[in-house]
């Protein structure tokens, strides 16, 4: 099913995506409606234009591919399915993710992967292409947030400030040839041995096939490994500035 | 009912801005589509805009829009007004019905200047001394207020939806290099016309998503300086901080934002000697100016704009740019909807502020 968004409405989009027998939807001139393919399984849903807010909130087994960039808080809570961005995401992308992977071509905003968390076999996964805003993972709880730096140039880190400020599960990985800056006290930082990197080698192969890049060229470099501190655990930042 | 000023009202909000650097007159019709699609950021409790550049016929005058409550309290200001200033033209704002817009109060424009005898008994600035005088009408004239009194440039505000208020105000027949734009989603209101967004002071204009949590040390400084927080809201101490900052001060608007987004001591102590010798100067003075809590704010002033967020950036914002035009917004669509085919689009970080002018030999 092909449907044009225009001004549509956020509700009317949604319960023309929820209420179709196909399993194929494909948005046309997408203008920031809220919600898209929120709660569904066992549909492909592709977006074009510009998503609005939560796209794919609390998704649950659906594929979305969009070819833009998203806004604020895509995959909030989502539970399991994919969300691949041709583009940028905005702030709190993957904003408290139970299960399932998004990957972001190019940068992502503040607060990516924040409250993510995982369960046994529930291991969400958020792949960002460029750079992530500062609060990357913040209050981090499990779950693989990794950041690929692709083309970046600044001689830094691809992160912001804060990243992983109150992190106490889960894994960041960065790469970059250098040590990622100014990190929270809480969070240790080490170079990726390879059990770590075969953690996620198929997770990069899968980025690389999303977005036509050579594997090759990807994984064969320094990435940094973030987790939790246990010996150093998180203390208040909003109060204390 | 308790009105604005007598309860306080913490809001959500949608923000939006056009800019044309070449100084292009630019129709109120692409803001009111920007704004549109972001309904439902607001929830019809107050809707507003700001246009610069609008009025090159009296560009040398302030523009007073002013809400009355009954022709008693027009009556009252005008005899203020005609006291203190010549009034070269009145008129009331052409206005059209609009369903969802009801209950408006007599809204008038006038094109004034200070009465030189006034002015210099005064012994102020015409700049000053027209800030005194708003600052008058809206706290002792019952059921006047001055919503807007800058230069070559007007604010239109009302309660309803952004879109509703913009064609309630025929915006699409006025022509400007800049607007500003504002969709409110106050929790709890008694919608007033005059707590809708943009507040302005002169030029200065704010519309702003967020939510203060240092309002009360703002206000109490601002205070002594002669300003009146009559609204309680946290938008109107905004406008007060970037009027006495940037007139009174006379600070830059990098400085602006570098008291009110202040970094964090440890940023500033990984700066060079330079800088950190300014921003700490710049925190110590105005320790009390520091804004707290998130906000995503934009600051329309005679030839230019600047936006700006809280530093830990708990609001979103997007900068998108194609030839002369530049584009701001709380989310991308309220840009690719005026503007599909951007040159650039990028996220300002937190406390960093974007400030854009017109070019030079524009103004």
């Amino acid at each position: 099913m092909k449907i044009t968004a225009n001004l549509m409405h956020f509700k009317e989009l949604n319960e023309k995506v929820r209420n179709t027998p196909e399993k194929s939807v494909e948005i046309d001139n997408c203008i920031g409606q809220r919600y898209i393919a929120s709660g569904l399984s066992n549909k492909d849903i592709i977006i074009n234009g510009t998503p609005g807010n939560a796209l794919g909130a609390y998704l649950n087994g659906a594929n979305i591919t969009v070819y833009g960039n998203a806004q604020d808080a895509t995959g909030d809570t989502m539970n399991d399915g994919s969300i691949t961005i041709h583009g940028s995401s905005g702030d709190a992308t993957g904003y408290a993710m139970r299960g399932g992977k998004i990957f972001v071509r190019d940068n992502a905003g503040y607060r990516a992967g924040i409250h993510m968390k995982a369960y046994k076999e529930k291991i969400p996964k958020l792949v960002i292409g460029g750079a992530a805003g500062s609060f990357l993972g913040e209050y981090q709880a499990g779950g693989v947030i990794v950041v690929l730096g692709i083309n970046n140039t600044t001689g830094k880190a691809p992160v912001g400030r804060f990243c992983g400020t109150g992190m106490h599960g889960g894994k960041i990985y960065i790469r970059s040839e250098n040590e990622p800056e100014n990190l929270p006290a809480q969070v240790a930082v080490r170079k990726a041995e390879s059990e770590d990197m075969n953690e996620i080698e198929d997770l990069l192969k899968e980025y690389c096939d999303n977005f036509n890049y050579d594997p090759a060229k990807i994984i064969n470099k320094t990435f940094y490994v973030l987790t939790p501190n246990t010996k150093n655990p998180y203390k208040r930042l909003y109060t204390n500035n | 009912m308790l009105k604005e000023g007598e309860i306080r009202i913490p809001s959500g909000c949608a923000i939006s801005g056009i800019f044309s650097k070449s100084g292009k007159p630019l129709s109120g019709r692409s803001i009111i589509d920007s704004i549109a699609t972001m309904h439902d950021r607001s929830n019809g409790l107050g809707g507003g805009f700001a246009g610069y550049g609008i009025y090159p016929q009296y560009k040398d005058a302030y523009a007073f829009h002013i809400f009355y409550d009954n022709t008693e309290s027009r009556l009252q200001c005008e005899k203020f007004l005609d006291a203190h200033f010549d009034v070269i033209n009145l008129s009331k704002i052409p206005t059209k019905k609009v369903a969802s817009i009801t209950n408006e109060p007599i809204i008038m424009r006038y094109f004034v200047n200070p009465l030189h005898n006034k002015l210099k008994e005064s012994q102020l600035d015409e700049d000053e001394f027209t800030v005194q005088c708003v600052i008058k009408v809206n706290t002792t004239i019952d059921g006047a207020y001055v919503f807007s009194s800058g230069k070559n440039m007007g604010v239109f505000k009302a309660v309803g939806y952004p879109e509703d208020v913009g064609e309630f105000y025929r915006l699409d027949e006025y022509e400007g290099y800049c607007w500003t734009a504002h969709g409110r989603y106050p929790t709890n209101t008694p919608g007033w016309w005059g707590g809708a967004h943009p507040f302005a002071m002169l030029d200065y204009s704010i519309v702003h998503n967020g939510e203060i949590s240092s309002y009360d040390a703002n206000r109490r400084f601002v205070e002594m300086f002669g300003y009146k927080c009559t609204l309680l809201t946290d938008t109107e101490v905004i406008t007060y901080i970037i009027d006495y900052l940037h007139r009174k001060q006379k600070l830059t608007l990098t400085e602006v934002a570098e008291v009110i987004a202040a970094p964090f001591w440890d940023t500033i102590n990984s700066k060079s000697e330079e800088d950190k010798k300014r921003l700490t100067y710049l925190r110590n003075a105005f320790s009390s100016l520091l804004i707290t809590g998130p906000f995503s704010i934009l600051l329309g002033y005679d030839g230019g704009l600047m936006a700006l967020n809280d530093r830990l950036k708990l609001r979103s914002m997007v900068v998108g740019e194609k030839d002369d035009m530049v584009y701001i917004a709380s989310e991308e669509c309220a840009i690719r909807v005026i503007e599909p085919n951007l040159d650039k689009l990028w996220s300002p970080k937190g406390g960093e502020p974007v400030i854009v002018t017109l070019e030079e030999g524009l103004r």
